[in-house]
């Protein structure tokens, strides 16, 4: 029986493979007859049902502290009719159906989970029902509109009682429904409750979730890593006379970018790493500095840049021509992302196979990169996600499991579990890029905005990692949070001047809103000043209420969402009590709101500045427009978590590079959020979803509102405007 | 050299290298993974356990100086420890990678001090650093927990 079930299960994964893109239903297992005959069986593939009638869901986003684990399998079950409570969650392989359709593939990032899943999986969950229901039906020899299902109980006429487990085998033999319909958001039972517990907190409340690092298979051995200090660094050659002779050492191997020890234990692999003599090759960027990269970003600044937004006339001459006209420019540094832990892989590279198991955010693309780099065929690589110690865009990078395939295979063939130090993690992340922000505008005697002039220079990202979708200069995801730009303007040109600094550019929460959205409401406040308008009386006279496309704008709401960013404003003045920015004594209040992700977040923040200009946060109060929360007590905890990892970023946490290397190594040197300093007050409102308004995404959003917000409580504060982040005691006092 | 301490309870005898930080003792000599690595330095107190009652960081201590001692880990809790079922009620886990750790230091913290204040909670629980922000959890799970 177990046989036949683990043959079951390989099948599965095989044809989901082979099933084609996008939502496959009725993935049908080569043994289903066997496994009719044992009960249970795969109605689709998201669905799996065990002859004990037990109900695995197939989890195809990777688990990072932003809930998928929980609200996924909410909405499967929705439709599903069985208690979440009870159903087991698996982390899905990589397979064509699984892919992210707001991506195009399997990645979890971009806020998009809840977003791509919302009718997806209800449709898996309702169409697995339906079918289990179809199957139950026939072998009654009654008409399924007289059987229901509820808990995996069917019930059909004259006391007729099955399960789910007991009919799934049969269902899996039947044609997927081609009509699905969905119940009516006011009939959902699962999806909603503000009473629903993460399913995977027992878990990590006991210690035993198995996060990537906590992998262990027989015979497994241990690798600790040399990498070149500086970015992108070679080696040169090395000396492992010492290492070599150190306890436990097995083998000492040369991989892609750096040197390897491999060992019984970690710790006897870490010992005998910091006992290797390497010659490095900094290459080309060996003395690259911040006074390089900002000249360097300076100078392209000057280009013109790509044009990816324009409108009305000749936006210089409605500058000139306007009442007022103000011009700043914004200065953003290098961020980490530097989640709990650290880079790990388990690789396991034989001959004809590879086994990965690891935490990422990109399954779909393992099984190529490893292949790369083996020589094996993607199809021989098999790739198990575990759960991720934290994420935040870090892991959408596979760097690390190609690093493990290759030391796997040099030290002979041998399971490996290489494990980076924090300083390897923190020195070798790809980090949120730096950037400068030139606004201009001009404003009527009545404090409306008549011209804006928006020019970016920073790195893009895309160029690296998906080149395909940068066209004629233009990175949509480096115009996140400016291409949807909430305000009106009669005149209006924005441009984006791509530009390399050396440094490796990565995703990071939130990408590029962190960059656009905190240099603009910064300015917009700074047009307020000028017009001497409140500032949210200033938002919300200028605000785009029209409808328009947003050209670049693909993982946004697509068009403005004017009357909802007012709605989100107002509430917002009621909710914290707003009457200006309240400066004085240290204090201050800033407000900033951004639609991203198809969300519209407002906030409020309230600061005090010591003698020595650092900041202390009081109070965060925002007002959230989601749409319809899935895991309503989770999505507060999304809104948490971006403004407490966003207000260490706006403050501190910036990443500088010397020699070519990144100076920041471990927590001492770079300053993060801790208990004493997260914000003494937060207070999270959600707006109710309007009728059929689908959910927006929450992983990422907060981040840059309260980034923004910052900028403006701190130069209420500090009674200046600080236009250099991080937001810190040197920015502050030299602003 | 062959060092005996107790873990969870349980007596355990380990041969390995006295200079062996406790941590990748437990993890990877007894398989305890609930222990978890962050930063190596005692700067992010992912690590911590109890060492006779105390919360400490096990990156920075060598086993070679535990002989004898009694060390708690997060296995060693009990599951039905009062913080263990305040972070159950108030879900405090994100990522849950740095939760053994923050447990570990609220236990401690509130087996001195039945009723901590906002600033006694600050100064125990600054140690531990928590990417995906859960603080305000933490100290509402801590303060429930003080009640239980």
């Amino acid at each position: 029986m177990d046989t036949i079930n683990s043959q079951s299960r390989r099948d599965f994964v095989k044809v989901s493979a082979v099933a084609g893109g996008g939502f496959v239903l009725g993935v049908y297992l080569p043994g289903r007859q066997v496994a009719q005959a044992a009960g249970g069986g795969s109605p689709n593939a998201w669905i799996k049902v065990g002859a004990d009638n037990s109900v695995t869901i197939m989890c195809a986003r990777s688990e990072m502290g932003q809930d998928v684990y929980t609200s996924l399998a909410m909405l499967v079950a929705e439709e599903l009719e069985v208690d979440v409570n009870k159903v087991k969650v698996e982390f899905a392989p990589p397979a064509e159906v699984y892919i992210n359709s707001l991506l195009g593939g399997q990645i979890t990032g971009g806020s998009t989970s809840v977003r791509d899943g919302w009718e997806k999986l209800r449709k898996a969950g309702a169409s697995a029902r339906m079918m289990m229901v179809a199957a139950a039906a026939k072998e009654w020899g009654v008409d399924a509109g007289a059987v229901k299902a509820s808990g995996g109980v069917i019930l059909g006429p004259g006391g007729k009682r099955t399960t789910y487990g007991a009919v799934a085998g049969a269902a899996a033999t039947m044609e997927p429904p081609k009509d699905v319909p969905l119940k009516p958001v006011s009939a959902f039972k699962v999806v909603g409750n503000a009473k629903q517990k993460r399913l995977d907190t027992p878990a990590k409340v006991m210690g035993t979730a198995q996060f990537g690092i906590d992998t262990r298979v027989p015979g497994m051995m241990y690798a600790a890593v040399a990498l070149a200090p500086m970015i992108g660094g070679k080696v040169k050659s090395f000396n492992d006379a010492r290492a070599k002779k150190m306890p436990g050492v097995k083998a000492v191997v040369q991989f892609s970018r750096g040197v390897a020890v491999v060992a019984d234990s970690y710790w006897q692999a870490k010992k005998a790493k910091d006992l290797l003599i390497v010659d490095w090759d900094g290459g080309a960027l060996a003395d690259l500095d911040m006074n390089k990269i900002w000249s360097g970003l300076q100078t392209a600044s000057a280009q013109p840049g790509a044009t990816f937004r324009e409108q009305g006339g000749d936006v210089e001459a409605a500058i000139s021509a306007s009442a007022k006209s103000v011009e700043a420019t914004y200065q953003l540094p290098f961020m980490t992302h530097s989640p709990m832990e650290p880079m790990n892989t388990v690789a396991h590279v034989t001959a004809d196979k590879a086994v990965i198991i690891t935490p990422t955010q990109f399954q779909q693309l393992i099984p190529h990169v490893v292949a790369g780099a083996t020589g094996l065929k993607p199809e021989q690589v098999e790739v198990q996600t575990t759960f991720l110690g934290g994420g935040f865009g870090r892991r959408v990078e596979v760097d690390y499991a190609i690093d493990a395939a290759e030391i796997s295979k040099l030290a002979g063939n041998v399971p490996v579990k290489m494990v980076w130090s924090r300083e390897d993690d923190m020195t070798h992340d790809s980090y949120r890029p730096a950037g400068l922000y030139k606004m201009k505008a001009g404003i009527d005697a009545n404090g409306k905005i008549t011209a804006f002039r928006f020019h970016s220079t920073s790195p893009s990202i895309s160029a690296r990692l998906f080149p395909s979708i940068v066209k004629d200069g233009i990175d949509p995801f480096a115009l996140e949070g400016i291409d949807n730009i909430p305000y009106a303007a009669a005149n209006m040109k924005l441009t984006y001047q791509m530009h390399d600094t050396g440094v490796t550019p990565g995703y990071w929460r939130a990408v590029s809103h962190n960059l656009n959205a905190p240099a603009l409401e910064g300015f917009i406040d700074e047009l307020a000043a000028a017009a001497g308008k409140d500032p949210i009386e200033f938002r919300l006279m200028n605000l785009q209420l029209a409808e328009e496309k947003h050209a670049y704008s693909g993982l946004s709401a697509g068009k403005s969402v004017g009357p909802r960013v007012k709605k989100v404003l107002e509430e917002l003045k009621a909710k914290a009590g707003w009457n200006g920015p309240a400066a004085g004594g240290g204090k201050g209040r800033g407000v900033a709101v951004m639609e991203g992700y198809n969300s519209v977040i407002g906030m409020v923040v309230d600061v005090t500045l010591s003698a020595g200009n650092d900041v202390s946060v009081d109070r965060v109060v925002s007002v959230v427009d989601a749409g319809p929360l899935i895991h309503p007590d989770q999505a507060l905890a999304q809104m948490e978590s971006c403004i407490v990892f966003g207000q260490g970023t706006a403050l501190w946490g910036e990443i500088t590079v010397q020699n070519g290397g990144v100076q920041q190594t471990n927590f001492d040197t770079l300053r993060v959020v801790r208990m004493n300093e997260a914000p003494k007050k937060l207070e999270i409102h959600f707006l109710a979803a309007a009728e059929g308004q689908p959910p927006g995404g929450l992983g990422e959003p907060g981040t840059p509102v309260v980034t923004a917000a910052l900028v403006n409580a701190v130069s209420a504060a500090a009674g200046k405007r600080v236009r250099t982040l991080p937001l810190s005691q040197e920015n502050i006092s030299a602003a | 050299m062959a060092i005996s301490f107790s873990v969870n309870g349980k007596q355990q005898t380990v041969d390995v290298s006295q200079d062996t930080p406790l941590l990748w003792v437990l993890r990877d000599t007894l398989g305890l993974t609930g222990t978890k690595f962050g930063c190596g330095k005692a700067l992010c107190g992912a690590c911590t356990v109890h060492l006779n009652g105390m919360a400490v960081r096990s990156c920075q201590t060598p086993v070679g100086s535990v002989g004898g001692q009694k060390i708690t880990t997060i296995e060693g809790l009990g599951g039905k420890h009062p913080v263990q079922k305040a972070w159950i009620a108030l879900d405090v886990p994100q990522c849950g990678y740095c939760q053994p750790g923050q447990m570990m230091s609220a236990s401690a913290l509130l087996a001195n001090n039945k009723n901590p204040s906002d600033a006694d909670i600050d100064a125990a629980m600054s140690g531990n650093i928590c990417r995906c922000g859960t603080y305000p959890r933490i100290r509402a799970a801590i303060k429930a927990a003080a009640k239980a």
